[in-house]
């Protein structure tokens, strides 16, 4: 089955039909995230106070950054809360120089970006999110990195930090 | 334990960037026949389905509904599984726990995607937490690209190495009459091709294809009766890591690392270097050919440059990996895997024309998905 052979480009059909492509036009359409008491209470804190707010486990004593009710790990509730440093350690990056959809607004992603992996100081995890230094050359794993807030009113999201910047 | 299982078809379209001659449903039936056809078998031999695809690559959910007719599902039990970049094995698994259970003695396992349907890395990016982590992640390519730029600074290893594993990967695909793309390639084409994210170059990352792949297990009684030399099933092993990007230990690969781990034992693989025949890794980028390595147990942490340098994995070398071209060379999502355990059981079965490594005994298939677990299948020449 298939009129496919060996990469030969075909446009019609073997009885001579032009083989088709329908096009869905631009589709659009709203989703509603439910953060819970965790994220809620973490993005809060970024907006309104300008922390970094993890939890802790427990047992095995991990401060996760971002918080989240349990840990996956040892499965068990997390309810120590724990203030983290604006300021950590790159752990991995990439500078990203392809454009690509972004899946939240349709347009195209704007680039260069830096993708940046901290540690911030007294966590455990790392936190995603970005550099203003887009020349590789000029960026090394293990050197420190510390937040620039948004100005005020800032956004309920990951941009109520502008990004992340060398601390020279 | 489960009932003995072996592969007893293999059957894969021709994969390219965009299959306009046919609709998601002929390819699946492309797959199914020359599947059929590779095991001498016609529809009625099949007593279940299961068949795995990314529904959001192509925006049209419920395949094991719509693709029933080229499927061949028609009054037959169906599964439909998903599960990232891992479909194609998860797919290729449940097939296996379908025979291995005694419930089923021929089962069809089918993965398939029309990538160019899509955006893909726009439908990719949404797997990552929409809150939190995926602003910043960049498809499948950027957590692979840091990963790597952890890999360099601890260990050493270098841009050129990945380029080697590239170079390595898309040589051999020209054996490969499926392969999607087939280019005779240097490290200074992948050197200088351009910088998708850095360190990752144009030619050291997957392309999104468009293509199907069935493969067909069965119970050991009819594997023994049907098929004059099945792949048998001898280990098969998942383990999936993930809650938050961030939270991945990621100067390691602990799930294939474990996963393998697990496998091996269960396969009595006590030095994979040596026991191994061949590999068909799933590889989304050349730098995953260097790192991983370790998390393979081939090698001490740290180790894989100079394996790679010494060419230990080309078809000449110690382990043969991806003669098929692999991953960077052909990567329609939902059969990716798929085509890995169905190119392993091909290598065992002596039926990989021009691809054919010498002699396999026994082969390792692994997939990939998320970020960032990992699937691991160990088929084997004799009953396990």
């Amino acid at each position: 089955m298939g009129i496919y052979k060996n990469k030969r480009k075909i446009t019609h059909t073997p009885d001579g039909y032009e083989l088709m492509t329908l096009e869905s036009g631009p589709v659009e359409y709203d989703f509603n995230w439910h953060l819970g008491a965790y994220w809620s209470k973490f993005l809060a804190e970024m907006r309104d106070n300008k922390r970094f707010m993890g939890v802790k486990c427990p047992e095995c004593d991990r401060v996760f950054i971002p918080p989240r009710e349990v840990c996956g790990r040892c499965y068990v509730a997390m309810n120590e809360w724990v203030e983290v440093g604006e300021e950590g350690e790159l752990q991995g990056f990439t500078v990203v120089r392809f454009p690509y959809i972004d899946p939240n607004t349709g347009g195209l992603m704007q680039v260069p970006y830096t993708a940046v992996w901290i540690t911030l100081d007294g966590a455990d995890t790392r936190f995603m999110h970005f550099c203003d230094e887009h020349d590789e050359s000029k960026l090394d794993v293990g050197m420190r990195l510390r937040a620039v807030w948004e100005d005020e009113p800032r956004p309920t999201s990951i941009h109520a930090v502008r990004y992340f910047e060398k601390i020279e | 334990m489960g009932n003995r299982v072996g592969v007893i078809g293999v059957g894969q379209t021709h994969h390219a960037a965009k299959r306009l001659d046919a609709s998601g449903v002929e390819l699946i039936a492309e797959a199914v026949t020359r599947a059929l056809d590779d095991a001498e078998l016609t529809i009625d031999q099949i007593d279940a389905v299961v068949i795995g695809n990314m529904d959001h690559f192509e925006n049209i959910n419920y395949v094991d509904m719509w693709a029933t007719d080229g499927l061949g599902s028609f009054m037959k039990p169906v599964f439909k599984v998903t599960t990232g970049g891992t479909t194609g094995t998860t797919v290729g698994m449940c097939g296996y726990y379908h025979a291995a259970s005694g419930l089923f003695d021929v089962v069809l396992a089918v993965g398939w995607e029309k990538n160019s349907e899509s955006d893909t890395q726009a439908a990719i990016a949404t797997c990552a937490n929409p809150v939190l982590e995926r602003d910043p992640f960049a498809g499948a390519i950027g957590p692979l690209a840091t990963e790597y730029s952890m890999y360099m600074k601890a260990y050493g290893a270098t841009e050129e190495d990945a380029a080697l594993v590239a170079t390595r990967d898309r040589n051999n695909a020209l054996n490969n009459p499926y392969a999607h793309n087939r280019m005779a390639c240097t490290v200074e084409d992948v050197m200088s091709s351009p910088m998708l994210s850095y360190p990752i170059k144009f030619l050291d990352m997957c392309p999104r294809s468009d293509g199907a792949c069935a493969v067909i297990f069965a119970s050991e009684e009819k594997a023994k009766r049907l098929c004059p030399r099945p792949a048998w099933v001898h280990a098969s092993v998942v383990r999936h890591d993930y809650t938050h990007f961030g939270d991945l230990e990621w100067q390691w690969m602990p799930t294939l690392e474990r996963g393998s781990a697990a496998a091996y034992k269960i396969a009595g693989i006590t030095d994979p270097l040596k026991q191994f025949d061949v590999a068909e890794l799933y590889l989304p980028a050349s730098t995953c050919g260097v790192k991983w390595m370790d998390s393979l147990w081939f090698c001490d942490k740290g180790g894989a440059p100079e394996l790679i340098r010494k060419n230990t994995f080309g078809m000449d070398g110690v382990l043969p990996i991806n003669p098929s071209g692999g991953v960077i060379s052909t990567n329609p999502i939902g059969a990716t895997a798929l085509i890995r355990v169905g190119e392993a059981a091909w290598q065992i079965m002596g039926k990989a024309g021009d691809r054919q490594v010498p002699d396999v005994n026994k082969a390792l298939a692994t997939g990939f998905g998320g970020c960032s677990w990992s699937d691991i299948m160990i088929l084997g020449a004799d009953l396990p």
